[in-house]
C-alpha cells in the first residue's frame, strides 16, 4: 500500500498521515496500557490531556501563526467547569451534614458562604456542564479574539495580552477563595453520576475515553487542516495582506482558529479533572501556559502527531528528572526552549522528516529500483498538495 | 467604600497610598525603561528581563554582605558601588545573550519570546542554586532608614524618597543618552531603517549589542533599587514581567514618555485601590482596565509617528 502511495504522489501525504494516526492510536490504546501499571498509565492519561492543548496550538500557532500564551486559561476553564459539576455532586446535603451550611462545597463553608453562588447553580446539571466545558472557553476566546483581531492586533502584542489574561484569571481564582476554592483549587472530587471516578477500574475506563477523544480531535484537526479553511489559515500566516486583498475577512478566520484551539484545550482540561480528580489555578497561569507551548514546539509546531509525541516526551522527561534530579529540570526545560527555537525549529516532526523519512522511504522502496524515493521529490510541492 | 473616614483622613490616605504608589511607580519605570529600549526600540521580546533585574538585586545583596563584613567603614556608601556593579553585570550578561542568541532571532519575534523564556528559567535555577530558594534582603545604611513626617498623619519613608530620586536621575540620563547624544542618534537610526543606517557607516551589529546591553543594564539598576523596598528571591523577577510588558505596551511601545506616563497611571491606580479593596481585586481591576483600554487603542497611549 505504501509503495503505490509513493508512486501516485498526492495521496501519499494523506495515507501517510492516516498511517501515523493509526500508529499513534495503536501506541496509546494498545502498547501503553499493556506496558504500564495503573499508576503510570493514569499519569500518561494526564499527559495526554495536555496534548489537546498542543493540538490546538499546532493549528493556532503552527498553521495560522497566532501564538497564544494563554492556553492555560482555556484548559483551566474547561477543567473548572467539569470540577464544579463533580464538586456539587460530591457535596450533597447528606455528605456535608457536618458543615454549618450543608449542601454547599466545603471550601464555601470554610469561607462563611451560606448559599450557593448563582453561577454555580446550573452546574447541578451534567448536560449543562458538558456544554459549558466547551462553550465557556470558546466564548471567552471569541470575545478576546473579536476585540483583538478585528483591530488587527497580532504577533507579540497578542501574545502579551493573552498572557495578561492568564495572569488576571489566576489572580481572580486565587483571590475569590469562597467562590473558586482559591489556591488549592477544587479538590476531593468523588463521583460522576454516582460512578466512583477514583477506583483503578474507573481510571482505566477514563484513560480509554480520553484516548478516543484525543484521536477524534486529531482527526478533526486533520480535517480542518486539509479543508479550504486550513489553507487560508496557512496563507494568512505567510502573507496576511495578500489574503486580505483577495477579499477574505482575515479576522474571522483568526477568531475561528483561536476559538477552536480554546475548545480543544478545554476538552483536555475537563478530561484532566476527571482523571486526576482536582483542578487548581496552577494550571491556569502564565507559567503553565508557556509550558504548554513548549510541548507543541518540541513535537513540531506544524505537526499534529508530533505535538502529541512532544507532549508525552516532555512530560515524561519532566517526571523522570523531577523525581531524581529536581534542580536539573528547570535547566533542561530552559535548554529545551532555547534549543527548539535555535537548533530545530520544526521540532521532532522536522527532525523525522529531515533525517528519518528519506531513509524510511528508501528502505521501503529498496525492493523495486527505479521507482524509489525521487518520485516523491520530483513532484513540485504545490501539485502534490492538490 | 469611603464611609467611616473623615475628609482629612481620606486626604492622608490618598497621600500615603499615593506615595506608596510612587515607589511602585519608580520600580515600574526603572524596569519598563530597560524594556522600552529593548522592546520598543529593538522590537525584541525579552522575557528574561525580570531575571536581569534580579541579577542586579543579587549583586547589590552580595555587595552589602561583602562590604559589611570586610569594610564596615564604607558601608554607608556601598549602595552606589553596588548599583554601578549591578549595571555592569546585567549589561555584560545582556551583551553576551545578544551575541549568543538574540542576534539570530531578530526576524522571528515570537521565537525570541520563547528562547528568552527558556533563558529566564535557566537563570532562575542558577539563582536558586547559588543563593538558595529563600528570599534575601539587604541591610540598608542608617541614613536610608526611618521616615520624614510631613504632617501629623502623613509620613514618608526615606528609602522611598531615595528610590524616587534615583528613578528621576536615571530617566534623565537615559533621555540624554537616547535623544541627545550621537550614540543615541545612531541607535534610533538603526531601529528606524537598518539598511540605510548601515549604508551611512553605522555598525548596526555593534549598535544592537550595546543597545541590548544598555536595556539589560538598566534592568540591573532597577533590581538594585528594588532591594531597598522589597526582598529578593529567585522568582521575584517573574512576578513583574507581565506587568512591565503591559506598562510598555500601554504607554505605546516606541515612546519613553508614554512608558513613564503609563507606569504612573497603573501604579497609582493599583496602590490607591489596594487600600480600599483587597490586593488581588485591585490588581485584577487594574489589569482588566489596562487590557480593555489596549483593546480599544492597541497602539498604546502615546504614538510616535514613524513612516514604515
Amino acid at each position: 500500500m505504501k509503495k503505490t502511495a509513493i508512486q501516485s504522489g498526492s495521496p501519499f501525504r494523506v495515507t501517510g498521515e492516516m498511517t501515523g494516526v493509526l500508529l499513534l492510536a495503536l501506541f496509546i490504546v494498545v502498547v501503553l496500557p499493556l506496558g504500564l501499571d495503573t499508576f503510570r498509565l493514569n499519569m500518561v492519561g494526564k499527559y495526554l490531556t495536555y496534548a489537546f492543548v498542543a493540538l490546538g496550538l499546532v493549528l493556532c500557532w503552527g498553521s495560522a501563526g497566532i501564538l497564544s500564551l494563554g492556553q492555560g486559561i482555556f484548559f483551566g476553564l474547561g477543567g473548572y467547569c467539569m470540577a464544579m459539576f463533580l464538586k456539587l455532586e460530591a457535596s450533597s446535603p447528606e455528605a456535608t451534614k457536618i458543615q454549618s451550611t450543608p449542601g454547599i462545597p466545603d471550601f464555601m463553608d470554610w469561607n462563611q458562604l451560606t448559599a450557593l453562588p448563582w453561577f454555580w447553580e446550573p452546574f447541578h446539571s451534567l448536560t449543562f456542564s458538558v456544554v459549558a466545558v466547551v462553550a465557556v472557553p470558546a466564548l471567552l476566546a471569541f470575545v478576546v479574539g473579536l476585540a483583538m483581531f478585528k483591530r488587527r492586533v497580532g504577533g507579540v502584542y497578542f501574545a502579551i495580552i493573552t498572557q495578561a489574561f492568564a495572569a488576571i484569571l489566576t489572580i481572580l481564582i486565587v483571590g475569590q477563595q469562597g467562590y473558586t476554592g482559591g489556591i488549592n483549587g477544587i479538590t476531593d472530587l468523588r463521583t460522576l453520576k454516582g460512578w466512583d471516578i477514583r477506583t483503578d477500574e474507573a481510571k482505566l475506563v477514563l484513560y480509554f475515553v480520553n484516548a478516543a477523544l484525543l484521536i477524534g480531535c486529531i482527526l478533526l484537526c486533520l480535517y480542518v487542516r486539509h479543508s479550504k479553511l486550513g489553507r487560508i489559515l496557512v496563507a494568512l500566516r505567510d502573507k496576511e495582506d495578500r489574503v486580505r486583498f483577495s477579499g477574505y475577512d482575515v479576522a474571522n478566520f483568526k477568531i475561528f482558529v483561536f476559538c477552536f484551539a480554546a475548545a480543544l484545550s478545554a476538552v483536555g482540561g475537563a478530561m484532566f479533572t476527571l482523571q486526576v480528580g482536582f483542578m487548581s489555578p496552577s494550571f491556569v497561569g502564565i507559567v503553565p501556559s508557556i509550558e504548554m507551548v513548549i510541548y507543541c514546539a518540541v513535537g513540531g509546531r506544524l505537526s499534529l502527531l508530533g505535538a502529541v509525541y512532544g507532549t508525552l516526551l516532555v512530560n515524561w522527561a519532566k517526571t523522570l528528572l523531577s523525581e531524581s534530579f529536581p534542580e536539573l529540570w528547570l535547566f533542561a526545560m530552559g535548554a529545551l526552549f532555547i534549543g527548539v527555537v535555535m537548533v530545530f525549529p520544526n521540532g521532532l516532526a522536522g527532525l523525522y522528516q529531515q533525517h528519518l523519512a528519506p531513509h524510511l522511504k528508501r528502505a521501503l522502496s529498496r525492493g523495486r529500483p527505479g521507482v524509489a524515493a525521487p518520485a516523491a521529490t520530483i513532484i513540485p510541492p504545490h501539485t502534490a498538495a492538490d | 467604600m469611603f464611609e467611616g473616614y473623615s475628609l482629612a483622613e481620606l486626604g492622608s490616605i490618598f497621600a500615603m497610598q499615593g506615595f506608596a504608589g510612587l515607589i511602585l511607580f519608580s520600580v515600574f519605570v526603572l524596569m519598563a525603561l530597560g524594556l522600552a529600549i529593548i522592546f520598543g526600540q529593538m522590537g525584541v521580546i525579552n522575557m528574561a528581563h525580570g531575571e536581569f533585574m534580579i541579577l542586579g538585586a543579587y549583586v547589590t545583596y552580595l555587595c552589602s554582605t561583602l562590604v559589611s563584613q570586610h569594610a564596615p567603614a564604607l558601608f554607608p556608601f556601598y549602595f552606589f558601588v553596588a548599583m554601578a556593579l549591578a549595571f555592569v553585570a546585567s549589561g555584560l550578561l545582556g551583551m553576551l545573550v545578544e551575541w549568543g542568541m538574540i542576534r539570530f532571532l531578530y526576524k522571528r519575534p515570537l521565537d525570541t519570546l520563547l528562547a528568552t523564556w527558556g533563558l529566564s528559567l535557566i537563570l532562575q535555577q542558577i539563582f536558586r542554586s547559588v543563593f538558595g530558594a529563600r528570599e534575601v534582603g539587604v541591610v540598608l545604611p542608617d541614613w536610608l532608614m526611618g521616615s520624614v513626617a510631613v504632617t501629623d498623619s502623613i509620613e514618608v519613608p526615606i528609602n522611598g524618597l531615595f528610590v524616587m530620586a534615583l528613578t528621576i536621575a536615571i530617566t534623565v540620563v537615559i533621555y540624554v543618552v537616547m535623544f541627545r547624544s550621537r550614540w543615541g542618534q545612531g541607535v534610533r537610526a538603526v531601529m528606524q531603517n537598518r539598511t540605510m543606517a548601515g549604508a551611512v557607516g553605522i555598525n548596526t551589529e555593534k549598535v544592537d549589542r550595546y543597545t541590548f546591553g544598555l536595556g539589560c543594564g538598566i534592568a540591573g539598576v532597577a533590581g538594585s533599587a528594588f532591594t531597598m523596598v522589597g526582598s529578593t528571591g529567585p522568582t521575584s523577577g517573574q512576578l513583574y514581567i507581565v506587568d512591565t510588558f503591559l506598562v510598555v505596551v500601554f504607554g505605546g511601545a516606541q515612546s519613553l514618555i508614554g512608558t513613564i506616563a503609563s507606569a504612573f497611571t497603573i501604579s497609582q491606580a493599583q496602590s490607591t485601590m489596594e487600600f480600599f479593596l483587597s490586593g488581588s481585586t485591585a490588581k485584577v481591576l487594574t489589569l482588566l482596565t489596562v487590557v480593555a483600554i489596549l483593546m480599544l487603542r492597541p497602539q498604546g497611549l502615546f504614538v510616535l509617528k514613524v513612516r514604515r
